[in-house]
């Protein structure tokens, strides 16, 4: 998968669908920009992009479409503040600016060993940087005869993605388990209950497990301990730190982390290599 | 039959053969349908259950908004203390939301095994500790709110 990267300038991308998944969470599908690669955008799961509005400024967004598909450029943007709000209130029609691909992906190439299984834990609006992978691991069945996704959101609203959900939970090889924080007495029948406890409730191999996590810092550290708990070694586990950043290319020192760069050596880590700057709070 | 489950079971490891035996006559299968009660909130409590199959709401009973499920258990998980401690009685209404099998477990007669057989005791609160202190966790979590904009920060000081 060889990559064009568009690194300091911004290209344009036309919105061609604005799809609400919750909310205030919006999947956006762009035309993937003609200039790169003949309208191709390839990029590794996990990584992410600039993603802007003209004139506003641009945030780091993961990819969350298909890998495979690389015409199109597809986003899951949560509003919490300015400039989430002035994307996810674009029209499709209308252009976004687009800067990357970015970072260090999800581990999926060491993970080919066709006997290992995978784990995929995800909080929140944490799934859709997972989804590239998702759709990795079910279109290579050989390689990853064992999938899981263990997914927790605040409420049945919250949840993204939810008719994928359903059809991999009827359709694909997949085991899903989805449990929400609070069902409040919207008729959910699901689970009721923090991720966490779905860790507990799989069955799995820890010595032949790869865990890729994703969520809320409080959310991936708990997730943390119950998988140590199972017995999963950190070398086997992959989290994706998503904290503020801003140049993407390890040169402004915003998104600095103990030895790393979050936008270059990161967003994902495997765990061992920083579990000692994990739960430092003054970094 | 009830012995194998109890065998298999990660709370009865370190038991032994007798003991297993013993409990294992203790026991009884129960069928639910969805939507019937285990349970309810205020009724005498004296048994603690297995879940074999399904899964059970744990809910409360509000008023004008109806039953709020606080945590849902399934395959494996052990569901009620209230017989353990006074004054006995349900804290939650247990509801299967799936068609659900249950293996009950007589408390009021472990009561007095516990009680007979202090090392017996020691093992078996040390399991109930265990679990009760995973709850507790995953109740902070779930309290913190983690997923909203502005998580909720229930540890970080208000002056009184
Ligand atoms: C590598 C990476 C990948 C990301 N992927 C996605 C994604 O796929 N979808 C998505 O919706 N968001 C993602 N984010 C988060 C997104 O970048 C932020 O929400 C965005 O920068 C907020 O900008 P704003 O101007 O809208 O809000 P601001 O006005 O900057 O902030 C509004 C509020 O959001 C909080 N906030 C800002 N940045 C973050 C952050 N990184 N994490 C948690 N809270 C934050 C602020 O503390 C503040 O409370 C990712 C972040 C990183 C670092």
């Amino acid at each position: 998968m060889s990559a064009e990267v568009v690194v300091n300038v911004p290209v344009q991308a036309r919105l061609l669908e604005k799809r609400r998944e919750s909310p205030d969470t919006f999947t956006l599908t762009l035309e993937s920009p003609p200039s790169i690669s003949g309208g191709k955008f390839f990029f590794a799961p996990g990584q992410f992009n600039m993603l802007g509005v003209p004139g506003l400024g641009e945030v780091p967004i993961s990819i969350s479409g298909d890998p495979a598909n690389p015409k199109k450029l597809v986003h899951t943007v949560r509003a919490v503040g300015n400039i989430t709000e002035a994307i996810t209130a674009t029209h499709p029609g209308a252009c976004l600016t687009v800067r990357g691909p970015f970072g260090a992906g999800w581990p999926v190439d060491q993970t080919r060993t066709g006997s290992k299984e995978i784990i995929v834990v995800a909080g929140g609006v944490g799934l859709p940087p997972l989804r590239p992978a998702i759709y990795h691991f079910l279109a290579n069945p050989a390689l990853y005869p064992v999938v899981t996704l263990l997914y927790g959101a605040r409420n049945p609203l919250d949840l993204v993605f939810k008719r994928e959900l359903e059809q991999w939970t009827k359709r694909s090889r997949m085991r899903v388990e989805i449990t929400v924080d609070r069902a409040g007495s919207s008729g959910w029948l699901g689970r009721v209950g923090v991720v966490t406890n779905l860790i507990g409730q799989v069955k799995f191999n820890p010595d032949r497990v790869t865990a890729l996590v994703c969520g809320p810092e409080i959310m991936l550290r708990y997730t943390l301990m119950e998988l140590e708990k199972r017995g999963v070694g950190p070398a086997n586990i992959y989290v994706s730190m998503e904290r503020n950043m801003q140049c993407g290319t390890r040169f402004c020192g915003h998104c600095q982390w103990g030895p790393y760069f979050i936008c270059k050596d990161g967003p994902v880590f495997r765990y061992d290599h920083i579990k000692d700057w994990f739960s430092l709070q003054e970094i | 039959m009830f012995e194998e489950i109890l065998v298999r079971h990660p709370f009865f490891h370190q038991l032994n053969p007798d003991q297993l035996r013993e409990i294992a006559l203790h026991c009884e299968q129960l069928n639910y349908e969805t939507g019937e009660y285990i349970f309810k909130e205020g009724k005498k409590a004296d048994r603690f259950f297995l879940v074999l199959h399904g899964q059970v709401a744990l809910e409360i009973h509000d008023p004008g908004r109806g039953p709020l499920i606080i945590q849902t258990l399934c395959d494996e998980d052990l569901m009620g203390w209230s017989w353990l401690f006074s004054p006995n009685r349900w804290h939650f209404d247990a509801r299967a939301v799936k068609p659900t099998r249950l293996l009950a477990i007589e408390g009021s007669w472990l009561h007095e095994q516990i009680e007979a057989d202090p090392k017996l005791g020691y093992l078996f609160m040390s399991r109930v500790a265990q679990i009760m202190f995973d709850r507790l966790q995953a109740t902070r979590l779930q309290l913190m709110d983690i997923y909203s904009k502005e998580p909720a920060q229930p540890m970080r000081g208000r002056k009184l």
